[in-house]
């Protein structure tokens, strides 16, 4: 193992990535819960409330607040209860979803921003058969969740990463996680399951680079 | 003794799959028709007299459905018996700022909110106190009337003869040692969700259901009943999973209350989910301590005598206060041999939320400050820090001076094994300038051997029932939150049951339908419950084999069950390996031949007539015991032998354990003399945990209680304010993230403890003391300051640095100040009211004559 450990990207550079990424959030909006009652401006293109979202691949009709964020649709609306709130307030990452492929926090993101983009959470990583995505069978193998609250969100931080670079080393690995938190594990034994997975993957080609052959 | 078949294996957790699927449902997963959602309104004072509250307002609200009170449920409670100071809602006085005051449930989150606003409340503030040393000299204003001079509780004790202690020692090192308030971070929000049933014969509110992220459901059920004052068998309280709790949910939240109190009010289901800012403000965690440390040594580092004063920063109320503060003098002793010890302990309340259990529970403060003082008198006496630990090794089976009996003792292993795998000798003295190593050990129970209710009731209890094809479900009231407890009882089972681990089902923390356990704190769950769960599993296989003995004409001694399969004795003996090996290797068809058909009869009527048989599978035997004894159920309890239930002085039933764990640390460190940031590159972790039923969780929780440990050396620390908490979020407390995380190795030593179950004791906790003064010893060795005062942030360092230097010393903390004001003032950047940062509620005196109308942000 390396001994300098990589502070190169900051848990906070990337956190404000993602955040930018995905809707404008205020720092007022960041720190205190904001009303979504009333008396609000109206956001553009917001008027309507029954909207259609695309999430893990079907067409889901629902009907939408005006600054509702996704991880509330997701979870209130939809019964998509695997993206959690740890903080409501783009900082731990336990809501992280893919839109378009990209991890964004959920929590921090207005539904209405994604109505025509592609939503995938936790619920649509594994095959429609139920076999676990290698990451998530990984996960399971290596103890890489111990409560699991965080589990989702890394999953889909670590589903993006391994999309992107299939074969990170240590310390991009640790940049990419630092978006999340974990409270449990140390992070140790989920380094152990991302190997793992990429082994896992890794012989999978190659098998079936040998069979096409 | 390597004829285990499931445990000391590594084995997935049986609950993974539902983790990393999305598919495991939390508290706040959960919703109920006509459900309504609660918010809580907090004290914006830390201290003050309630005249009093209009609600009406708030009630008129369309969409608000009960507005409720303190008085609605006026009735103290506290975890502690002794303890009994707080209710759900505060009830004439406020406390602490985020104190709970009011509680509207309404039909959206919105409403609830602001209905919030529209809650009158008169306040008459008073004076506050935040430091716990000008506390104690309080005379009026106390926090709680009953308490004078805001002092929860104090003990002394002493151990042997200290002065003796003392006068024999060649050199006596001395010093105070502050370690700063951290909190658990846990990252599930605190939730609970409640529902009365209307009474089918009288359309009265009836039973009362509650799903509630708790580690203690039965300690809930209990808490419900006294303030609701309803017979406990009307309450049943569910623990579905649970984000993390290392403590803080090992207690009643005052929210787990409130959601109760305010469904009867609102004859509906309500849910209430803190926000994060809320979790910080609930709190419960390790409390900001004082630490006084004395010891004596002979010039070979033997200890001659220990004296120690701690005073803990309570918080408003006694939450576990009084267990914390003797736990800090309790584990002095069981983890070296020290002949005479001095203990005064001080636990003060503060105009702060209440501190409680924290991972390490009072042990892990008092356990920084004496291993930095070892590795001080190491460098003072020049001899080598893990050796002046190697001769105060305890010998047991031995009871400590303070009246700790201990068994099974791994440290040496474990200092043997992070010196060895470290580099230790070899790397220690050739560091390259800014880097340096450190060591330091600790332990912990597993498990209290007197429970915080004075019974005689066992501590836990398992059920097993098996069904004819072979299934076996588990009942445990034992609270899985993360940290492998439904694992271990499946696995224990399964080895005892000699049966796969797949067939082992566990239904866990239903009050309704498990046994009573009192929960997972302590470190309790793998020794006790364990026990029960061993102990009930051997009573459902005494069934097995009596009617196993008779189908295969044996005794019942010559009956093994092993490998899912049930045998004669010789049969599958190790004497006959290929034998074996075919019979086991024959298992599957067995098992095909008999699934489904038994149950119709006809197949096991066949079987009967074939005569006796020299093996089974486990199905087939099963149901032979069901046909000849009828439901094959087992019932296992654990209660703590009494030679381990400690001392008889006062105090004396805390720190007692059947088992303690033992963890010995290293840490390679280097410090940025410029920047004066710390890097930690590795830390090497043996522990000792008796036996690892399964490693793999083992580690888990070991190199996490290092890493926990490692936030609170580095990091993590609640900064206030006059009360006001500065960093109420995960971003501003500083849980390490993945880049600052180093790499942990875990060494697991294993002891076999004779009373644990298969020899296991705790892994839980037990290490992460070790880790923060492992940490400050090795920034002593790479720059040669010492720093008392956690956590060890770059100003703490420069600082240190600056006065090593000779240099003006700057004072960082300014809560160390006596001289800052104590007096409560507005500050501006405080995050409460309720999250509407800087606006004060309309009627805090404070707020007259200041800019009317100024908003969250509005200084931007
Ligand atoms: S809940 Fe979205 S980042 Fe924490
Ligand atoms: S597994 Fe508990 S927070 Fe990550």
């Amino acid at each position: 193992m390396p001994e300098e450990t990589s502070k190169a990207v900051s848990r906070r550079r990337f956190i404000m990535g993602v955040i930018a990424g995905g809707a404008a959030v205020s720092a007022a909006g960041y720190l205190f819960r904001a009303s979504t009652h009333h008396g609000n401006a109206p956001l553009i293109g917001a008027g309507e409330r029954l909207i259609t979202l695309n999430v893990n691949g079907r067409q889901r009709r629902v009907d939408v607040a005006r600054q509702e964020t996704l991880a509330w649709t997701l979870r209130y609306n939809l019964g998509l209860t695997g993206a959690k709130l740890g903080c409501d307030r783009g900082e731990c990452g336990a809501c992280t979803v893919l839109i378009d492929d990209v991890p964004h926090y959920s929590c921090s993101v207005l539904t209405h921003t994604v109505r025509s983009r592609k939503v995938t959470t936790i619920e649509g990583l594994a095959a429609a058969d139920g076999t676990l995505h290698p990451v998530q069978q990984a996960m399971v193998d290596q103890h890489g969740s111990q409560c699991g609250f965080c589990t989702p969100g890394f999953m889909m931080t670590i589903k993006w990463l391994l999309a992107n670079n299939p074969d990170p080393s240590e310390d991009e690995i640790r940049d990419a996680l630092s978006s999340n938190l974990c409270r449990c594990t140390g992070y140790s034994q989920m380094y152990q399951a991302i190997r793992a997975a990429i082994d896992a993957e890794q012989k999978g080609t190659k098998q079936e680079l040998v069979e096409a052959k | 003794m390597t004829d285990f078949s499931v445990i000391g294996k590594s084995v997935a957790m049986i609950d993974a799959a539902g983790k990393t699927t999305g598919a495991g449902k939390y508290t706040d997963d959960f919703t109920l028709p006509g459900m309504l959602v609660g918010k809580i309104l907090h004290s914006p004072y830390p201290h003050a007299r309630i005249k009093c509250i209009d609600t009406s307002r708030a009630k008129a609200l369309q969409g608000v459905v009960a507005v409720v009170t303190g008085e609605d449920a006026p009735n103290p409670y506290g975890i502690l018996p002794v303890g009994h100071d707080e209710t759900a809602l505060a009830v004439g006085k406020v406390r602490y700022v985020g104190d709970h005051v009011a509680c509207v449930a309404a039909v959206t989150e919105e409403i609830a909110e602001e209905a919030l606003e529209l809650i009158d409340v008169e306040y008459e503030p008073l004076p506050a106190y935040f430091d716990p040393v000008e506390s104690m000299k309080a005379e009026t204003d106390l926090i709680h009337e009953n308490r004078p001079h805001n002092l929860e509780k104090d003990y002394h004790h002493v151990f042997g003869d200290p002065e003796k202690g003392f006068a024999e020692a060649d050199y006596v090192a001395e010093a105070r040692y502050i370690a700063n308030e951290v909190t658990h971070a846990a990252m599930e929000p605190h939730c609970t969700l409640a529902n009365f049933e209307l009474d089918p014969h009288t359309g009265k509110m009836g039973r009362l259901t509650v799903w509630s992220s708790t580690q203690v459901p039965y300690y809930l059920q209990h808490k419900l009943s006294l303030v609701l004052e309803m017979p406990m068998s009307q309450i049943r309280v569910i623990k579905p999973l649970v984000g993390g709790g290392f403590g803080g949910k090992s207690e009643i939240i005052p929210l787990e209350i409130i959601a109760a109190v305010t469904a009867r009010a609102a004859r509906a289901p309500v849910k209430i989910t803190y926000t994060r800012e809320e979790v910080f403000w609930a709190h419960r965690g390790r409390p900001r301590t004082i630490i006084d440390l004395k010891t004596g040594v002979k010039n070979d580092g033997r200890v001659t005598a220990v004296a120690c004063e701690v005073i803990q920063d309570g918080g408003a109320y006694c939450s576990y206060g009084v267990v914390t503060i003797l736990y800090s003098g309790a584990l002095l002793g069981a983890l070296y041999d020290i002949p005479h010890i001095r203990y005064d302990g001080y636990r003060v309340l503060t105009n702060k939320p209440a501190c409680g259990a924290m991972r390490g529970h009072g042990t892990v403060n008092v356990r920084f400050a004496f291993e930095s003082q070892m590795d001080e008198i190491a460098a003072t006496l020049k001899l080598d820090p893990a050796e002046v630990r190697r001769v105060n090794l305890l010998k047991p089976p031995t009871v400590t001076v303070n009246g700790l009996r201990v068994l099974s003792y791994g440290l040496p292993e474990c200092i043997d094994q992070v010196i060895t795998r470290s580099g230790w000798a070899e790397r220690k003295d050739k560091m390259p300038k800014g880097r340096g190593l450190g060591v330091a050990c600790s332990h912990y129970v597993s498990g209290a051997a007197n429970s915080i209710i004075r019974s005689d009731m066992p501590h836990s209890t398992v059920n097993i029932k098996i069904d004819r094809d072979g299934g076996v479900v588990v009942y445990t009231g034992a609270s899985e939150i993360g940290q492998g407890s439904d694992t271990m009882t499946a696995q224990v089972v399964a080895e005892v049951l000699g049966c796969d681990l797949a067939r082992v089902r566990v239904i866990a923390a239903d009050t309704d339908l498990t046994p009573i356990d009192l929960g997972s704190y302590s470190s309790r769950v793998t020794f006790m419950s364990g026990n029960a769960a061993l102990r009930a599993a051997q009573d459902v296989k005494k069934n097995i084999v009596s009617a196993a003995a008779k189908r295969m004409n044996c005794a019942p001694e010559d009956v093994i069950m092993h490998s899912d399969r049930v045998y004669k004795r010789g049969a599958v003996a190790g004497d006959n390996d290929s034998e074996a090996a075919e019979i086991l290797q024959d298992k599957e068809a067995a098992r095909g031949h008999v699934d489904g058909q038994i149950l119709r009869g006809s197949v096991l009527q066949t079987r009967k007539e074939e005569g006796p048989k020299e093996h089974m599978s486990f199905e087939e035997a099963v149901v032979s015991a069901i046909d000849f004894h009828g439901a094959l159920t087992g019932t296992g309890s654990y209660a703590p032998p009494t030679e381990a239930r400690g001392g008889k002085h006062k105090g004396g039933g805390v720190g007692p354990s059947p088992a303690y764990s033992y963890s010995a640390q290293v840490a390679d460190v280097s410090v940025d003399e410029e920047t004066g940031e710390v890097t930690v590159h590795k830390i090497w972790a043996a522990h000792d945990c008796g036996r690892a039923l399964n490693p793999v969780a083992v580690e888990g929780q070991v190199i996490g209680s290092v890493w926990m440990g490692l936030g609170q050396a580095l990091e993590e620390e609640m900064i206030w304010k006059d009360g006001l908490l500065m960093n109420p979020g995960l971003l501003e407390y500083r849980s390490p993230s993945s880049t600052e995380s180093p790499e942990i190795e875990c060494i697991i030593v294993e002891s076999v403890d004779p009373e644990g179950p298969f020899g296991a004791k705790e892994a839980g906790e037990g290490s992460l003391a070790a880790t923060i003064p492992a940490i400050s010893n090795a920034i002593y060795h790479a720059v040669g300051v010492r720093l008392r005062e956690s956590p060890f942030t770059p100003e703490r360092i420069l600082s240190a640095l600056r006065a090593k230097k000779g240099m003006k010393r700057i004072e960082m903390t300014e809560s160390v100040d006596p001289t800052a004001p104590v007096k409560f003032r507005e500050h501006g950047g405080s995050l409460w009211f309720r999250g509407k940062g800087p606006t004060r509620h309309a009627l805090d005196p404070s707020r007259q004559g200041s800019q009317a109308g100024s908003v969250a942000g509005g200084e931007r």
